[in-house]
């Protein structure tokens, strides 16, 4: 009968999918085809913007904080104001004590455990209205001026991706790590 | 007619349920007065209009009724120092069952919702990996997928609670910042698989194509175990303001680390320290140290009817319904008062409670007709219990506000009026 047959036909394609393993359940090595396209670090360069705490992912380049008070001027003080004092709660970005007798005011200078961050943030975020239109340099320029004017850097030191990461931020040693515990 | 006896199983008006269900129609309408359908005691119930004649045509993308009413979430205003930044809050009292509608489940943008076309989007993997990868959206959709039903609550959802001070707000203003969605997608360690994570690989930085690139760092062991390359949200591919075309999804965990818009994994040994894992999204405790990291988010429950700025008409019976969720697990139990806390009695749980997902509780309670403060109390399958606001105040201080999962107090005054109370 052709319907004994179709059925016996059938049979046998689900043995052989079964046997190469396509129909495994979800999740199943086997069973998942691999369509990613494989490509290179340098290809992704413009892409990746991760600037971390052990310097991968910070371009080349330097600056001063006397340089980058230009670039702050230019594109920061419509909202972070000058000498960093903001607008608002979340645009103050120098001064604060985490040991303050009131709330502690939480700055970059007060809090922020990481120098790289700036530098990363910046360039990935800042100026809020334009994002990633400054340069490397100029990013590096104003890292430099917030840096600055929490008395963390001097005016004229240079800050690149070495000098930047060796800076141990006033906070650095403020943060528990809760990640092991979930 | 007999004479109703409640069994009151807690303080101030709390009923079984058992009992409730024998009393039937009969106990539930001895709490509306007045006529039914408008119609006098004794008339012919008639046909009604719509009946009569043949309604609208099949719609190609469905709507509320416009008697449903118009619930809305509720957003932000915009501020123009942080432009596309903001947050929309699920309506929450206006909500039934555990499943948030797409259209309502709420949002929080860091520099705005990108309009994304998916022909051009990527999705990178690099770093300490063997291969480093690229995927196009229409390459993702071939891989097999699965579907989980879960949660999503902001880690400064009811944040507000614990400045204390004026907070009357209700149910979607004050913990308006959860959701629960069916979320459809490709297991992260399928893909990670593919590219081939390198030992040394502890943590996996997960960065959004929006304006402000928004990014967070996610350990290497749950990125292996549960977390989801999302793609559809409840059927539907995810709508933009959660992430089109493809988003991270990591289940019980704080918001905030569901990266939307997702464009890069790439394998670290160590955080990447994003702002937003730095100087956001952390905790600083009443000694001035700060928790990094804090990833799931503490069982917690919510009554959202009768709630915050909603009304009791009069003294009778009313189903007292809210929700809980745990990002350790299921949750197992919850309990209501209707005394501030002096005493609580067992809700029922309107669908089997799954994990990391929405649980609806409901209990039926009596109003008096005097003051009366609502609470509810969740523990979870890990056997963790919500704690009352003033234990998360004296482990936590005011200085944070993220991550606070305390009991909400709803406060009901002798004309009936709900406000939120500090008890």
């Amino acid at each position: 009968m052709s319907t004994y047959r179709t059925a016996t036909a059938t049979g046998r394609i689900l043995a052989l999918l079964l046997l190469m393993g396509w129909m495994a359940p979800a999740g199943s090595q086997e069973a998942q085809i691999r369509l990613g396209t494989p490509i290179s670090e340098e290809q992704l360069s413009a892409l990746d913007l991760i600037a971390a705490p052990d310097g991968s992912g910070m371009p080349p380049g330097a600056g001063t904080a006397r340089q980058g008070r230009e670039v702050y001027e230019l594109n920061c003080l419509r909202c972070h104001n000058v000498n960093g004092e903001g607008v608002s709660g979340n645009t103050v970005i120098a001064g604060g004590d985490m040991q303050s007798e009131e709330s502690p005011l939480r700055t970059v200078g007060s809090y922020w455990p990481h120098a790289s961050t700036l530098f990363d943030f910046i360039r990935r975020a800042m100026p809020a209205d334009i994002p990633k239109s400054l340069t490397d340099e100029e990013v590096y320029q104003v890292t430099a001026y917030v840096l600055f004017l929490n008395g963390i850097v001097g005016e004229d030191q240079s800050i690149n991706s070495e000098t930047l990461t060796a800076i141990v931020m006033p906070n650095g040693n403020g943060f528990v790590d809760q990640s092991h515990l979930h | 007619m007999k004479e109703l006896q409640w069994e009151k199983v807690a303080g101030n008006g709390l009923l079984n349920r058992r009992h409730l269900l024998q009393l039937g129609l009969t106990g539930l309408g001895a709490a509306g007065a007045g006529a039914v359908f408008g119609q006098d005691a004794g008339s012919v119930l008639q046909v009604p209009e719509w009946s009569r004649m043949p309604g609208a045509s099949a719609s190609a993308y469905g709507e509320p009724s416009r008697f449903a009413g118009n619930f809305q979430r509720m957003a932000g205003t915009p501020d123009p120092i942080y432009p596309g930044g903001g947050s929309s809050r699920s309506p929450l009292q206006f909500l039934q069952g555990t499943i948030t509608p797409n259209a309502l489940h709420f949002e929080r943008h860091h520099a705005g919702i990108p309009d994304i076309d998916p022909a051009e989007h990527m999705l990178v993997i690099n770093g300490l990996v063997r291969q480093p990868l690229v995927f196009s959206y229409e390459n993702l959709l071939k891989y097999q997928m699965v579907s989980r039903i879960n949660f999503l609550e902001c880690s400064g959802n009811s944040g507000a609670l614990l400045r204390g001070g004026n907070a009357d707000g209700t149910a979607q203003s004050l913990h308006g910042l959860l959701s629960c969605a069916e979320w459809t997608g490709i297991p992260l360690s399928v893909l990670l698989d593919e590219a081939g994570v390198l030992p040394e690989a502890r943590w996996v930085a997960a960065v959004g194509a929006d304006a402000a690139s928004m990014g967070r760092s996610v350990p290497i062991d749950k990125a292996l175990d549960d977390i989801l390359v999302a793609l559809y949200q409840n059927g539907e591919p995810i709508q933009p303001g959660q992430g089109y075309p493809v988003r991270l999804f990591c289940p019980g965990w704080e918001g905030n680390i569901s990266v939307k818009w997702l464009t890069q994994l790439k394998l670290m040994r160590e955080p990447a320290q994003f702002r937003d894992e730095t100087s956001k999204y952390t905790d600083t405790m009443p000694d001035r140290s700060s928790l990094q990291f804090t990833f799931p988010m503490g069982v917690k429950s919510l009554i959202t009817s009768p709630s915050g700025q909603m009304s009791l008409p009069r003294p009778g019976i009313y189903q007292v319904t809210g929700v809980a969720w745990s990002g350790r697990g299921a949750i197992r139990r919850v309990e209501v008062s209707a005394d501030g806390g002096a005493t609580w009695a067992d809700a029922m749980m309107q669908s089997e409670p799954m994990d990391k997902a929405l649980a609806r509780f409901t209990i039926p309670w009596e109003w008096s007709g005097g003051p009366a403060v609502l609470q509810s109390r969740a523990t979870d399958s890990a056997g963790n219990v919500q704690p009352i606001r003033d234990e998360v105040l004296a482990a936590r201080g005011t200085i944070s506000f993220y991550h606070n999962n305390c009991i909400q107090s709803w406060g009901v005054d002798d004309a009936g009026a709900i406000s939120n109370v500090y008890v």
